[in-house]
């Protein structure tokens, strides 16, 4: 019985063949993971709900006014982008107990004990004609300054920067500092041709 | 005089066994396949995407429902001009068909991630604020809460 050798197959074009998958795929996919800023949207209110007014008490509010050119209003005085986050910051910590800033509620939190809680609120007007760059540009630098916040909380009560605690530990520092950041109901002022 | 005399006692160089380059090829072949996904809609406007420092991560690839804002491509414009419109899926839409857009999204959820689902709202950064508030009021209305304003990772 003669073994007959087998020839050994040609496998030089298999690597041409996986090439033109692979420029297929390379063609037709998307890489690139989304990233953004997360925001949750108040409910709408409801017909035939009373109008009943949430007293907030006045201190306890900033209003971040963008204006059809770009321009920035917080509190009563026009400001630029670059000094809003610690204008936020300010108003959220409030260290000197300034009656015109925000009251603080000390509260009780797992992990971290008795923390003063700001009740400050940012609220962000917008007009109609503000460009989306400006207004994602002041989101960042709202996020930016409770971020930082954050940051300062976590090292003060960790000894670890917010990013590298564990679960519960990052939703006690959440807790601690709030990102309280309405969206008014949009108006219409100035108009943009 | 063995080494330089006769040329028919060259020595031949082996072949180079290309064997396993088809395998490195299928590596990075699954690579692509596992890291990528599937183009879903061709982009019919333009949408540059606003710089930001503090852009997080979206984790659920999947539930995420697009709406495109911006001008519309070139070859386009001719036919619908250079305004800003909304893209949704692969046509241009008004505000008022977000409403179904949004339910045809939520069925094609499953029932346990409905709650999850997130819109991304990719806009131009040189669109005006007022579609976007539109677009964000009508997401209220349909109580599709929880919104994403599309951004990338910028240097500060």
């Amino acid at each position: 019985m003669a073994k007959k050798k087998v020839p050994a197959m040609n496998t030089s074009s298999t690597a041409d063949i996986a090439f033109l998958l692979l420029c297929y795929f390379l063609m037709t996919t998307t890489m690139g993971s989304q990233t953004g800023l997360s925001r949750r949207l108040p409910p709408m209110p409801d017909k035939d709900q009373k109008v009943e007014d949430q007293k907030v008490n006045r201190r306890n509010i900033i209003v971040v006014k963008i204006n059809s050119s770009d321009r920035l209003l917080a509190g009563s005085e026009p400001i630029d982008v670059s000094q809003l986050k610690d204008k936020i910051k300010e108003f959220l910590t409030n260290p000197a107990d300034n009656p015109n800033l925000p009251e603080k509620e000390i509260q009780e939190i797992d992990l971290i004990g008795n923390w003063p809680v700001s009740k400050g609120v940012i609220s962000l007007q917008n007009d109609r004609g503000t460009s989306y760059q400006a207004y994602i540009a002041v989101q960042n630098e709202l996020v930016k300054a409770v971020n930082e916040l954050r940051d300062d909380c976590a090292k003060q009560k960790f000894g670890k920067k917010f990013a590298l605690l564990d679960e519960d530990q990052q939703a006690a520092v959440k807790k601690a500092v709030p990102q309280n950041i309405s969206e008014a109901e949009p108006k219409d002022v100035g108009k943009k041709r | 005089m063995s080494k330089f005399g006769g040329s028919n006692n060259k020595k031949e160089v082996p072949a180079m066994t290309s064997s396993s380059l088809s395998d490195i090829v299928f590596m990075l072949l699954f690579f692509f396949m596992v890291t990528t996904q599937m183009r879903e809609t061709e982009n019919k406007v333009v949408v540059k995407i606003p710089e930001a420092s503090e852009v997080v991560k979206l984790e659920r690839k999947d539930l995420n429902s697009y709406i495109n804002i911006g001008t519309p491509i070139r070859s386009l414009q001719a036919q619908y001009g250079t305004d800003a419109r909304i893209q949704l899926n692969d046509s241009f839409k008004t505000t008022d068909d977000i409403r179904d857009f949004i339910a045809a999204e939520r069925e094609s959820k499953s029932e346990a991630d409905r709650q999850f689902m997130t819109v991304s709202i990719r806009a131009d950064q040189d669109v005006r604020m007022g579609i976007i508030t539109d677009v964000k009021q009508e997401l209220r209305r349909c109580s599709a809460l929880k919104i994403m304003y599309s951004a990338r990772k910028g240097g500060e």
